[in-house]
């Protein structure tokens, strides 16, 4: 959107851009993170500062560390025994890499969409009614419609409402992919989490959860990984391009494809090479 | 010159291969013995047991006069003993399993716990009657009651339930795990809503498992002290009781005396095999249907 | 503008009218505390039941050393271990094990002799010559084996095997070592049988197809490329064998009764350490008697040599498993 506004008007854009400043705020800080497997040195010197209420894509080559940054964001990472991790990440100004931090709250505020449609075996209405029955929430009319205003949101509602005690494994996986944000949604976290959300999807579930993310930003801050450039360029606000567990440049999304500073960041969007 | 003398070769082939089928032969008569002696065993066990086999003999009391003899109080007493044993092995196996699968950082104490487990399989049944003699029927002064003999056989099936819930466990994809993880989850919550319903078919499976080996069981029982002849049924798990495989014990050392007793061991076999039968094809139903859901 | 004001009321109409879960959970959060306190003790919990299992090993090897030193102080070590003669009941008992350690070797032996080659040829049947339907036929029938409870077995052999083999033996006894070692031997087919295949089949087939190539008959890929390939697996199948053989009680306890002779003829009826066992306890012996303890001597006994046995078996596969 800020594209259009950009090349139309000079002066609305100045506008514009003074009143992004003014209300949107920094959802996630990252200061000088760095992360090890073991020994394998696989985040380095990370600095990104994340804004509320936009689309922050993260894009790089296989192995560049982006899946794991993001991991890092709800601290999914720590699942892997071997991770080491240095620095700081304020998510909402607190330092969540603190043990008093409870993961358990940063998660709740923190959904999470995987790289493969990860429904639980479950009933799709189980399946959304999960995140807010663990959270305490017993009421059988508020879970019905907690679970119908998910679904809306996931605008996969009208696929599946004739058919919600059906195991959500008899979904395809584009609809699957669309349960599991719906089920992110259930328990409205802050911050959405999507790691590569539509590499196992075909194009046209791709294109149904490219515009759903659209559609989220409204009341969402959305961070996604994906190995498609095409993917970033249609729909983040800012991009930032990882190589080799480092952030070559962050910058909004406009100019990271139309004008990069950096000359690896420019080979990879080119497809010079990754 | 030649290396190869292929005429010596061509010659030398014809007994390799006459070698191959005769020895493929006898590899697949060895393999049909098992088949042989299972045919004959349950041949002679129907042959002997099954004419006295009828409602009086299930129904029946103990009782010297072999046609008067039942075996309501041994059929009971083997239901005692699982109200002991299936809740016992079922809470000790699968906690020790979810312990080791998801608390216990792959250190010192798990694999000591895990190695202490694989030991334990390999205790003979006997040594476990033993430890049931002592610690529970004497020590805890229990007698040899349900309660004494129930806690010593979900001791000796404990590896069995263990080993299947762990096997369980670790079949639940990561990716479960994950999506519960993500959402705010904690461990616990994760274990008991995603993990352990995910992975109820192949714990339920190897339950059945281990309390079909402990109806089958003999020693343990027979060494804590289960009398030869019992008349009473009993009627909790503080009463003295006897189970079908003991019953089968006591009446074929006996059938020297009697010879009709060998029968009555054959009818109360017949019977055994047929609940062990129901039981193994209950778990293999369980296992085929949740097979390979994901 | 006007447009983005009506968007923007768009929105905060849209809140409105539904409920904000975010509020409610964080509402709940406060009320939690008891959430707190299970994730505290539900490990601890699990690792007290975990720690279940070790205390029974602890049970048994207590239970069994405190008793075993007892009959120590009335028979003396050397006497136990090798003394030919037990006598435990009368005026003049007397001790020895070594009865009771031959019946259970000779047994053993006897079924080792059964088991080791039939299951052994079975695994070879499974593994490298029967198709897939075949071995899906077959399979079951080892798996119904392995589940007939020894009792049965031992029925078969008092009342079957006994009979059977004495009409080819005139001197065999109405009891004796031979029919129950026959039949133990049976019982452990399975055993054998199932953990070669698993050795073998675990073999790659790159290695069967190198010999194959060379005009190699099925048997010698066997007998040279598969069988060498797998030979610790296999024989840790064999160790287990033993170790099941060893701790084996009903078969031995019906079918070669309670004779104490200190014999390595195998038509004559022998005693096992584990059919002693189920001897004097169902004696009710007296607690404090030197019979009592000496039920705690043989199990102690019996105990270790099952343990080393199984050590042995799975310091064999565990060297196996590095192999590939």
């Amino acid at each position: 959107m800020s594209v259009v506004t950009d090349k139309s008007n000079a002066s609305v854009k100045d506008t514009q851009n003074s009143a992004k400043e003014d209300t949107k705020k920094v959802v996630y800080e990252t200061k000088d993170l760095n992360l090890w497997y073991g020994e394998g040195h696989a985040l380095k010197n990370i600095n990104l500062a994340i804004n509320e209420n936009e689309v922050t894509a993260i894009i790089g080559p296989s192995g560049c560390g982006k899946s794991t940054y993001i991991k890092t964001l709800n601290r999914m990472v720590e699942l892997v025994p071997t991770v080491k991790i240095s620095g700081e990440i304020l998510y909402r100004g607190r330092n969540i890499l603190e043990k008093s931090y409870q993961v358990e709250d940063l998660r709740t505020s923190v959904g999470m969409v995987f790289q493969k449609p990860n429904p639980f075996p479950k009933s799709i209405y189980d399946n959304i009614a999960y995140g807010p029955k663990i959270h305490g929430i017993r009421d059988k009319k508020i879970l019905d419609e907690i679970v119908e205003k998910s679904l809306r949101g996931a605008a996969i509602w009208d696929d599946v409402k004739d058919r919600l005690n059906q195991n959500a494994y008899g979904l395809s996986g584009g609809q699957q992919q669309r349960v599991c944000i719906a089920r992110a949604l259930a328990i409205e976290p802050d911050v959405i989490l999507m790691d590569e959300p539509t590499s196992a999807l075909d194009p046209i579930s791709t294109l149904k959860v490219e515009e759903l993310v659209q559609e989220l930003k409204k009341d969402y801050s959305i961070i996604i990984v994906t190995h498609n450039m095409q993917q970033a360029a249609r729909i983040s606000d800012k991009t930032a391009f990882f190589l080799n567990g480092e952030v070559i440049e962050f910058a909004e999304t406009d100019k990271i494809f139309s004008n990069p500073s950096d000359k690896r960041t420019e080979d990879y969007i080119t497809g010079r090479f990754g | 010159m030649k290396y190869v003398d292929s005429t010596q070769v061509q010659k030398k082939m014809g007994s390799r291969l006459m070698a191959n089928n005769l020895a493929k032969t006898l590899f697949f008569l060895s393999t049909l013995f098992g088949l042989l002696v299972l045919v004959v065993l349950i041949y002679r066990v129907l042959k002997d047991g099954l004419p006295w086999i009828d409602i009086d003999f299930l129904m029946n009391r103990l009782s010297t006069d072999p046609e008067r003899a039942g075996i309501w109080g041994a059929i009971t007493g083997t239901l005692w003993l699982m109200v002991v044993v299936a809740p016992v092995t079922m809470l000790l196996g699968i906690g020790t399993a979810i312990y080791l699968e998801e608390y216990a950082t792959k250190g010192r104490i798990s694999s000591f716990i895990k190695t202490n487990i694989s030991n334990l399989a390999g205790v003979p049944s006997v040594v476990f009657g033993i430890l049931g003699l002592t610690v529970f029927a004497r020590t805890l002064d229990l007698g040899s009651v349900v309660l004494a003999g129930g806690l010593t056989m979900a001791l000796l099936v404990l590896p069995v339930v263990v080993v299947a819930s762990q096997e369980a466990i670790r079949a639940v994809p990561q990716f479960l795990r994950e999506a519960s993880y993500g959402m705010g989850a904690t461990k616990w919550q994760t274990i008991k809503n995603v993990v352990l319903p995910a992975a109820l078919p192949g714990i339920l499976t190897g339950v059945i498992l281990a309390l079909s080996r402990a109806i089958g069981e003999t020693a343990p029982l027979v060494v804590i002290g289960i009398p030869a002849l019992l008349i009473p049924i009993p009627d909790g798990i503080f009463d003295k009781f006897t189970i079908l495989p003991v019953q089968i014990y006591y009446w074929t050392i006996d059938s020297a005396l009697v010879a009709e007793y060998a029968n009555l061991a054959a009818a109360t076999i017949v019977i055994l095999l047929l609940v062990l039968f129901v039981m193994n094809s209950i778990a293999i139903l369980i296992r085929n249907k949740f097979q390979k859901r994901y | 503008m006007k447009g983005v004001f009506f968007v923007a009321k768009g929105v905060v109409h849209e809140h409105d009218q539904n409920l904000n879960v975010r509020e409610i959970i964080q509402e709940k959060k406060k009320t939690k505390s008891f959430n707190n306190y299970t994730e505290k003790f539900i490990p601890k919990i699990l690792f007290g039941i975990a720690a279940i299992s070790v205390f029974t090993t602890i049970g048994i090897v207590l239970t069994l050393l405190t008793e075993t030193i007892a009959f120590f102080k009335d028979v003396p070590f050397i006497d136990f271990f090798t003394g030919t003669k037990l006598k435990p009941l009368g005026e003049n008992a007397v001790f020895g094990v070594l009865p009771l350690l031959t019946g259970t070797l000779i047994s053993t032996a006897i079924a080792m002799l059964v088991a080791i080659p039939v299951g052994l040829m079975t695994a070879v049947f499974l593994s490298e010559y029967a198709s897939e339907k075949t071995r899906r036929l077959l399979k079951p029938i080892l798996e119904i084996l392995a589940g007939i409870p020894t009792i049965v077995y031992g029925f078969f052999a008092f009342t079957f095997v006994t009979p059977l083999l004495r009409s080819f033996i005139p001197g065999l006894e109405p009891t004796n070592i031979l029919s129950p070692g026959i039949v133990m031997g049976i019982m452990i087919i399975p055993m054998v049988a199932s953990l070669s295949e698993d050795a073998m089949s675990s073999v790659p087939n790159s290695m069967r197809e190198g010999a194959l190539a060379l005009g190699a008959t099925k048997l010698e890929v066997t007998w040279k490329v598969v069988i060498p390939a797998a030979i610790s697996g296999i024989i840790a199948s064999f160790v287990l064998g033993i170790s099941r053989a060893i701790g084996e009680t009903m078969i031995v306890t019906i079918a070669s009764g309670s004779s104490k002779n200190f014999t390595f003829d195998v038509t004559q009826s022998m005693q096992t350490m584990t059919a002693y066992i189920v001897e004097v306890t169902g004696g009710e012996a007296a607690a404090g008697t030197t019979l009592y303890y000496s039920l705690y001597a043989v199990a102690m006994t019996l105990f270790v040599f099952t343990l080393i046995m199984n050590m042995v078996a799975q310091y064999i596969s565990r060297k196996f498993r590095e192999e590939y």
